[in-house]
């Protein structure tokens, strides 16, 4: 069995973050990744990254990735990606089971682990709601920015928080007629500098609208929208139907952190966190020593912080391996301070009564 | 269904791979997904679902859903979103759960 000083699992921008951090403290770093490329969903992010430098921002997220796995090959004889290897289990020995190539199945046993492992992206009840041409929207923008396929020919956008609208702007600019966007909420979610540029375009915002249906036999043909009350119940005559051959999802993420909860850490259903998540310590470490999260496993936010945290996560992982740099405070101090400013003001204020409450 | 002028990205692609869908030939390139070659030849119904048999497509594309799920090469439940197209592989819609070989 093969073993290993620090698993991470997961090649985001948290798990490459935290990689960089603990190579660089000295620890030796094996990062699993399930599917054939790292990087994560950074690899899709055509857009420009917003908040301060440490954090990459006026970068666009793809580049991002590359910044970053360049960081990664400067550590080459500390850190190694193993590609399309996916973690299936979590013992109480620290045993991680790997199915690698969809093939090979084996054990490795890890000093110290931190998860990484993101997030995914939520569905949304109505009838129909699995024809294909039903996609998430995170999916729609792999499929665009990263192959250069369409996904149709017009796109309903369900959901006006920046992912959505962000999206959809992507649409429009790959060619693509965005029909509408609609959100239940009664305002929209994304930034209005995002929201603004849509409008400009001229592609309707709805919101206080659902889907009521999709219609359409083997793909979808259809959908039928209305609007909903304060209590977000549909009101009856307000239905409007959009001739379209893709709806895209985009109504949030869910934390993916099975594996955690599989190895027995103490997780919390924390609604401001999108999900359960581990309970962790001002450090990210979990309930169970050694074993860190970091990222959207640990709740949903933005990748600007999941960076901030994977450099912290990793930082605190290998001093507890021991590799314990001269600076170690100095850095602690920085990374968390980013973490303040990541999570100030008021768009902050649910992701911080989240780390509240999750808090060991 | 394939972009070909976008005003901020370019997309290099790969050497051209033959592969066949339910037994017809078809052309992809070197570097994309078998879900994104379908997709882009105007694919979308991938396999059926277990017990109502209804169509499904691709969700997530980050393998994780299981909805993109096919017979690859003879081995049923491969995920075809994160994985890598290769020259002359047979994919093949997937009813029901598949047979390991």
């Amino acid at each position: 069995m093969r073993e290993v000083e620090l698993l991470i699992i997961g090649s985001g921008p948290a798990g490459l973050c935290a990689a960089i951090s603990a190579a660089s403290s000295g620890a030796k770093v094996l990062i699993l990744e399930r599917t054939f490329k790292p990087g994560g969903q950074l690899v899709k992010q055509t857009h420009m990254f917003f908040g301060s430098e440490s954090q990459y921002a006026s970068h666009r997220g793809v580049d991002i990735a590359g910044i970053l796995l360049k960081k990664v090959e400067e550590f080459g004889d500390k850190i190694e990606i193993m590609l399309n290897a996916t973690a299936v289990g979590f013992y109480e020995d620290n045993v991680v089971t790997v199915l690698k190539d969809e093939k090979e199945y084996f054990k490795i046993k890890a000093d110290s682990a931190i998860c990484a492992t993101g997030a995914f992206e939520k569905s949304l009840a109505f009838p129909n709601n699995d024809l294909p041409g039903i996609y998430g929207a995170g999916a729609v923008q792999t499929l665009m920015n990263v192959y250069g396929i369409r996904p149709g020919n017009r796109v309903l956008m369900v959901g006006a928080g920046n992912i959505g609208v962000i999206v959809s702007y992507q649409l429009m600019q790959a060619g693509i007629d965005v029909a509408a966007v609609l959100d239940a909420a009664p305002r929209i979610g994304a930034y209005l500098v995002h929201a603004s540029k849509l409008a400009r375009m001229g592609v309707p915002i709805l919101t206080s609208h659902t889907v009521k249906e999709a219609i359409g036999k083997d793909c979808l043909e259809a959908a039928v929208v209305c609007e909903v009350d304060d209590h977000f119940k549909p009101i009856p005559g307000t239905e409007k139907r959009y001739d379209v051959d893709v709806m895209c999802i985009s109504v949030g993420l869910s934390p993916l952190n099975e594996l955690l909860a599989m190895r027995g850490v103490e997780m919390k259903y924390v609604p401001q966190l999108s999900g359960s998540v581990p309970m962790r310590t001002e450090s990210c470490e979990t309930s169970i020593p050694g074993i860190f999260v970091a990222g959207d496993a640990s709740g949903i936010e933005e990748a600007s912080s999941a960076m901030a945290e994977g450099y912290l996560a990793g930082l605190c992982a290998a001093a507890k391996l021991g590799h314990v740099p001269e600076d170690f405070e100095k850095r602690k101090a920085e990374y968390l301070k980013q973490l303040e400013g990541l999570r100030s003001g008021p768009v902050g204020d649910r992701i911080r009564a989240g780390m509240k409450s999750s808090q060991l | 269904m394939r972009i070909t002028q976008h005003p901020i990205l370019t997309f290099d692609r790969g050497k051209e791979i033959n592969f066949t869908f339910n037994g017809q030939p078809m052309k992809g390139y070197e570097g994309e997904t078998i879900a994104a070659a379908l997709h882009a030849a105007g694919v979308k119904v991938l396999g059926k679902s277990l017990e109502k048999h209804r169509p499904r497509g691709f969700y997530c594309a980050i393998g994780n859903c299981a909805s993109c799920q096919m017979i690859v090469d003879g081995e049923p439940n491969v995920r075809t979103c994160i994985t890598l197209l290769k020259e002359g592989m047979t994919v093949e819609t997937q009813e029901g759960k598949g047979r390991i070989k």
